[in-house]
């Protein structure tokens, strides 16, 4: 199910985000702002990038996804959904106690999710190990981990840069959702990345810079991930967090607060006017 | 004749080497510790299953957790002290509770690590471990226990996690000795008093034994190299049978085998519990042999204590 054609991708990025305004709500609770954010990225990798199938979700050569920064599952099961992994009808118990859509991803409980994540920058070491396993199979598949550009703030994020490296893990693509937002501020307040492209480069990584909401060059940039060879890679795809909602773009305040009817209402109908 | 000894660490890296021809899914991860974790045995011999990833045992936990979302048999070996307390949550949130196929094989447990001191004499981690759900706690008391534990618990799906010991001990069991995951080994049917020990503390306690029967009193040692779950049965049955129940450890006995028998008996058979082990204090600097004398948790301590009453 390869979509190639970037108007069709943005369609799907834009029902991910219906999914994701809608989970939030309806549960009263959730991560909307980093969910948004990486809408199109997870469009890009779903439907052009990774191989998978929905109808054998354990395939044993099948691409890995692991979303480290797993606050925004709301981002992974609309994704899962669009991509027929899970029914549409599972959103409306997201968070809560009669579903299995946990507040954060469960390998266990949901098809198509290869990890559980939800404690901050434990994703990357996991996909390594992933990485490390399919060279085993002779390369048999490729592994993608999404990080948040707070989540890099962890210690664990930087072990892991340099066993990415020292095994040569180019099965391995990276992705920072880099939308300079963290609960409690700008991250280059909270803690400054600074020359980010700059540490993973010196980390070893083939860094890759791109618009994360430009379909057209994310595909690129996973493209060029996929033909780099001897050295992991990373894309940083500068992002606006809440993106597609304006009243949520660009604000840390909606990091992790659901929507009160009126501003549901709004955000919908501003997500519906752009399909 | 001097009696053979070896340390379930080496133990644990023989068994590794070995089992590593016939177990193809079987890898392995270390944290910069494997001539001291013996991991380097498998490393030899495999060099393509092993995977050192330095000093960054956060970092393994995860990368062992990626490899058994995979089909892999991770084996994760580094200090107790690193694995269980460093790496905690991600022993918690990427491998129990996936409920993932890691095999923890944690050496340099308790004060019998000796001479380095209390930083690297981890006296938590049962507590730890066992508190986690999917999680088995193991503990070997020596080599034919420790070699029969690392082939079987390649057959038990989930995440589990071995204490083993940097101290040398005898060999206690025969090759044709029988266990079971979650079975307390019995040894001695004494009536006067019963030593429910695991790990080093076994031999200490079969030496006490010994001592006593010379002088007419006769007590049974339980070996519990199943921590987790706990072989409650035969703890009840011991206590219905014996006049005295005493717990001995290279641990605190917060949250350890003392605290774990106290659990079993509170519940089903109440009675009292004499709980030896470290109290909650820090290690130190020493003698292997030196410190446990000082904790008190060797065989003169036990011997002294069913003595006394």
């Amino acid at each position: 199910m390869k979509i190639e054609n970037p108007e069709e991708l943005k369609k799907i990025a834009n029902k991910i985000r219906i999914h994701i305004i809608n989970q939030v709500y309806e549960a009263q609770s959730g991560h909307p702002g980093g969910s948004l954010s990486c809408a199109d990225i997870m469009t890009v990798l779903y439907f052009h990038q990774m191989n998978i199938n929905e109808k054998e979700p354990q395939a044993l050569l099948r691409d890995r996804f692991v979303l480290s920064k797993g606050h925004c599952s709301p981002a992974l099961y609309g994704t899962l959904v669009e991509r027929g992994f899970i029914e549409k009808e599972e959103l409306k118990n997201f968070r809560k106690l009669e579903g299995n859509l946990q507040g954060h991803p469960d390998r266990n409980k949901v098809p198509g999710i290869d990890m559980t994540t939800g404690s901050l920058g434990q994703g990357l070491s996991v996909a390594n190990g992933m990485a490390l396993a399919s060279k085993l199979e002779h390369d048999g598949y490729r592994v993608y981990c999404m990080m948040g550009d707070g989540e890099i703030e962890e210690g664990q994020i930087w072990e892991a840069a340099m066993t990415a490296h020292k095994y040569k893990l180019d099965n391995l693509c990276a992705i920072v959702d880099y939308n300079h937002l963290q609960i409690d501020g700008n991250v280059e307040e909270v803690k400054a990345l600074d020359n980010l492209e700059g540490k993973w480069k010196s980390f070893g990584f083939h860094v890759i810079m791109v618009d994360g909401h430009d379909i057209e060059a994310l595909i690129d940039a996973f493209t060029t991930a996929k033909l780099t060879k001897g050295k992991p890679s990373i894309i940083i795809a500068k992002t606006i967090k809440g993106k597609g909602v304006s009243f949520m773009e660009n604000k840390a305040s909606w990091h992790g607060k659901a929507p009160n009817k009126e501003e549901y209402e709004k955000a919908i109908k501003e997500l519906k006017d752009q399909s | 004749m001097e009696e053979s000894k070896i340390a379930t660490r080496e133990s644990y890296g023989e068994a590794l080497a070995l089992l590593g021809e016939k177990r193809k899914d079987i890898v392995v991860l270390d944290a910069d510790l494997s001539s001291a974790t013996k991991t380097n045995l498998f490393a030899q011999k495999f060099p393509d299953r092993f995977f050192d990833i330095g000093i960054a045992e956060q970092d393994m936990m995860g990368t062992a957790a990626g490899l058994a979302t995979c089909g892999k048999i991770p084996f994760a070996s580094t200090f107790a002290v690193f694995a269980a307390g460093r790496a905690y949550d991600q022993i918690r949130n990427s491998i129990c509770y996936p409920n993932l196929n890691v095999k923890i094989c944690a050496t340099h447990y308790g004060v019998n690590v000796g001479e380095d001191g209390a930083t690297h004499q981890m006296l938590e981690d049962v507590g730890m471990m066992r508190a986690l759900p999917n999680m088995t706690v193991l503990c070997p008391s020596d080599d034919v226990q420790t070699k029969w534990m690392i082939e079987e618990i390649c057959n038990t799906k989930g995440p589990a996690y071995i204490r083993l010991a940097r101290k040398k001990t005898p060999v206690i069991y025969n090759e044709n000795q029988v266990f079971e995951i979650g079975k307390a080994l019995q040894i001695g049917d004494g009536m006067d008093a019963t030593v429910i020990a695991t790990g080093v503390t076994v031999t200490e306690a079969l030496k006490a034994k010994t001592e006593l029967e010379k002088e007419g009193i006769f007590i049974r040692v339980l070996d519990v190299h199943t921590i987790k779950p706990i072989d409650r049965e035969t703890i009840v049955k011991c206590a219905m049978e014996t006049k005295r129940i005493i717990t001995v450890e290279d641990h605190q006995v917060v949250g350890g085998l003392g605290s774990c028998v106290c659990e079993v008996l509170a519940e089903e058979y109440p009675c009292r519990v004499e709980r030896m082990g470290i109290k909650d204090c820090f290690g130190k600097s020493g003698k292997s042999e030196e410190l446990m004398q000082a904790f008190e948790i060797d065989a003169q301590a036990i011997y002294r204590k069913i003595r006394k009453n």
